[in-house]
């Protein structure tokens, strides 16, 4: 069986939650005991259905609210794929979290309230996803049951929707559009009688089939988290890289270079576990032993001859800014990509996004949820990639130095 | 990759993480299935050599002696370190008063005696077994979750987890609870169990045992039970789904003495697994006051 991780963003009241919920009813994750408490909270407020949402809405503060307000990780199968649902909220202050909860997601689904169509926060959480390099992106209109279903409704914000993509899309990615309505189950798990005029799969069937994207890059790069050398008489010599594989693959015999040390080597031995392996690939964790007596340590990187990577010192990138303090001009930061950190001075900011006009402006600071561009100068040498040619590489968050708070995410532009 | 791989790969890629971010961490230890998985991939992101923190076991005093027999043994065979904090040590120090009458539980004296030991150790991060699938408020539960001086959970400043970037820089005094196993879903941990050949306490497999009814849960008989004259006392065969303090776990009836026929009655069950936990039932956001003030 196959795992599929979704983001899903959407504004206030444009009934995500109620969405997944309907998910995991209608997949059988609500058990009993769970459905059973929606049931009485349902009744005690006067409802005469199911609120679904009250299934997903975790926080004590967002109940009293009825608003959701940080990313959720929501769990529901099918016999055919497994899911996690990175569920976000949609307010405009809370960008963050959508950046955050798209960062992991193969696909995303963008949901619009069929009688307001596309509003800011449809624009916002496009533009994240193709920031973000998303493959595959459902736009779902829901609340179709209170504009009764009318297929003009939908057709009016399907070309809104086109024409954005258009403009702003970008190759390679898949585009969805299908009528919901979450609450009364219309097009979620069967076609619907009501939208018959929609000629598309129903929600879950479509993303059942989506195709789940891997990072494709050649570039054989390898990140040390840990070098293990056990305490042991036997085992005195053994001097293990623990770490995980960014991208491409390595195998026993592979020449390789470690940066920023520039020293070469060969790989002697792969481990999984303790356990030898002859070859690993994209994503998964390794012990590698080399054939030479070498000093690498944490953070460093293991490349191979397929590696075509640079070794940057100044990177220009898209930044998306995430603490209350603003990124200006000679602010220091520390720079955390992958398990590796640097210092790093921020050289220029050039520009930022407005996301209602999806168009740059001029910029000299990026404060919270805005989305920018502009030039860091790092302490240390970093094996870096642009982000759209390798996401492992290309990507990096920035840490705060005085309150140590994950400050801002970049994607590097040209390393 | 399976998905039990790939939660496997993502798993050991966090517990590596915390060796390498953190100077003084240590692996929580209940004895339970799910911090067994997590000590089990612990070993694993280490091997050839020994895991290179302590395990903590916060001990209420009311486990299951099973639990406690298993816990040592495993002790034992890998030459761990075991680090215990009695909450029995802090009632009769005065720090913690017992909680009376028929639903009386040590449960929620276990963050007193787990806060105590974390700043006592100078533990700077902490592993647990938790996972999201488990309680609503645990779906927002980030991977690395930093934790104040005071050992509080703040939903409002948890910071943003991207890609697989972790941050775990922390003041002086701060701690970081660390959830490695966050993705596994209660079945998940069963097939890991099964297919790696894990040992689990035996309270886990079908056994007979004096139960009584309270609220429609089966409750164990023990002395750290309060049980009335009118509760209904019987001798049956059940299994435990998960292993808490005796005064707050309750049974569920079950012939199942096999892996095969547990996972087969869970993935058929009607019931959530906190369903069977008595502390989730005490109010509407249980589990998130309680994590707001350390809780686990």
């Amino acid at each position: 069986m196959e795992l599929i991780k979704i983001a899903t963003a959407g504004s206030v009241d444009d009934g995500k939650s109620t969405l997944i919920g309907r998910l995991l009813y209608e997949t059988g994750a609500l058990k009993t005991d769970q459905i059973q408490h929606i049931e009485e909270k349902s009744a005690a407020r006067g409802f005469g259905y199911l609120d679904l949402s009250l299934a997903t809405d975790g926080l004590l503060t967002e109940r009293e609210q009825g608003i959701t307000i940080d990313v959720s990780h929501i769990f529901f199968s099918t016999p055919k794929r497994r899911f996690i649902i990175a569920d976000s909220p949609g307010h405009v202050e809370y960008t963050r979290n959508m950046v955050t909860g798209t960062s992991n997601a193969q696909a995303s689904i963008i949901l619009l309230d069929a009688r307001k169509g596309v509003i800011e926060q449809t624009k916002r959480h496009f533009f994240i996803t193709q920031l973000l390099g998303i493959k595959q992106i459902i736009f779902a209109v829901n609340k179709m049951d209170l504009v009764d279903y009318d297929q003009t409704v939908f057709e009016d914000i399907k070309a809104t929707l086109t024409g954005l993509v258009d403009k702003h899309g970008k190759d390679g990615v898949a585009y969805h559009y299908t009528p919901v309505s979450a609450l009364y189950n219309e097009n979620i798990v069967s076609r619907s009688k009501k939208l018959a005029w929609h000629d598309g799969e129903p929600l879950l069937s479509l993303i059942e089939s989506l195709p789940v994207d891997q990072n494709q890059a050649y570039d054989g790069a390898f990140q040390i988290q840990y070098v293990i050398r056990p305490k042991r008489e036997e085992l005195h010599d053994y001097r293990g890289f623990a770490g995980n594989v960014r991208s491409g693959t390595f195998s026993v015999g592979d020449a390789i270079t470690i940066r920023p040390s520039g020293r070469k080597s060969i790989i002697k031995r792969i481990e999984k576990y303790g356990a030898a392996v002859e070859k690993v690939n994209a994503g998964e964790n390794a012990t590698i032993l080399l054939v030479d007596e070498i000093d690498a340590s944490r953070g460093d990187s293991i490349l191979n001859a397929q590696a075509n990577v640079n070794q940057s010192k100044n990177i220009s990138a898209t930044f998306c800014w995430m603490q209350d303090t603003p990124m200006s001009t000679g602010n220091k930061y520390w720079l955390q990509q992958g398990v590796q950190r640097s210092l790093v001075k921020v050289q220029n900011i050039r520009s930022k996004m407005d996301l209602e006009a999806l168009a740059q402006s001029e910029a000299k600071e990026l404060t919270l949820n805005d989305i920018g561009k502009g030039s860091l100068a790092l302490a240390q040498t970093l094996t870096t990639k642009a982000y759209k040619e390798n996401p492992a590489l290309g990507s990096f968050i920035l840490i705060d130095p005085q309150t140590f708070n994950t400050a801002g995410v970049g994607f590097i532009e040209t390393a | 990759m399976s998905i039990l791989k790939q939660l496997e790969e993502e798993s050991v890629y966090i517990i590596r993480e915390v060796a390498g971010q953190f100077d003084n961490p240590c692996l929580l230890f209940s004895g339970g299935k799910d911090s067994i998985t997590l000590l089990h991939l612990a070993q694993k992101a280490f091997a050839p050599a020994t895991i290179p923190f302590p395990l903590v076991h916060i001990d209420t005093g009311h486990n299951f002696p099973e639990t406690i027999a298993l816990r040592d043994k495993l002790v034992a065979e890998h030459g761990l370190r075991l680090i215990v904090g009695s909450v029995q040590d802090d009632i009769d120090a005065g720090n913690v008063v017992e909680e009376k009458g028929r639903h009386a539980s040590r449960n929620s004296l276990q963050t007193t005696t787990l806060l105590n030991t974390i700043e006592k150790y100078k533990f700077d991060a902490c592993m647990g077994g938790a996972r999201r699938d488990e309680e609503k408020a645990r779906a927002k539960e980030r991977v690395f979750s930093v934790r104040d001086d005071f050992g509080q959970w703040n939903e409002k400043l948890q910071r943003p987890e991207l890609f697989d970037m972790l941050n775990g820089m922390i003041h002086n005094g701060e701690n970081v609870r660390v959830f490695p196993i966050s993705n596994w879903t209660e079945l998940d941990v069963w097939h890991y169990i099964r297919d790696e050949k894990l040992e689990i306490p035996s309270i886990y497999y079908a056994h007979e045992r004096e139960v009584f009814k309270r609220d429609n849960q089966w409750m164990p008989v023990s002395e750290y039970v309060n049980v009335a004259d009118k509760d209904e006392r019987q001798q049956t065969s059940v299994r435990f789904r998960t292993v808490g303090d005796m005064s707050c776990t309750a049974a569920v009836l079950s012939e199942a003495t096999e892996l095969d026929t547990i996972i087969e009655e869970i993935g058929g069950s009607n019931f959530s697994e906190r369903g069977a936990r008595m502390d989730d039932k005490r109010s509407e956001g249980a589990m998130e006051e309680r994590k707001k003030v350390g809780y686990f």
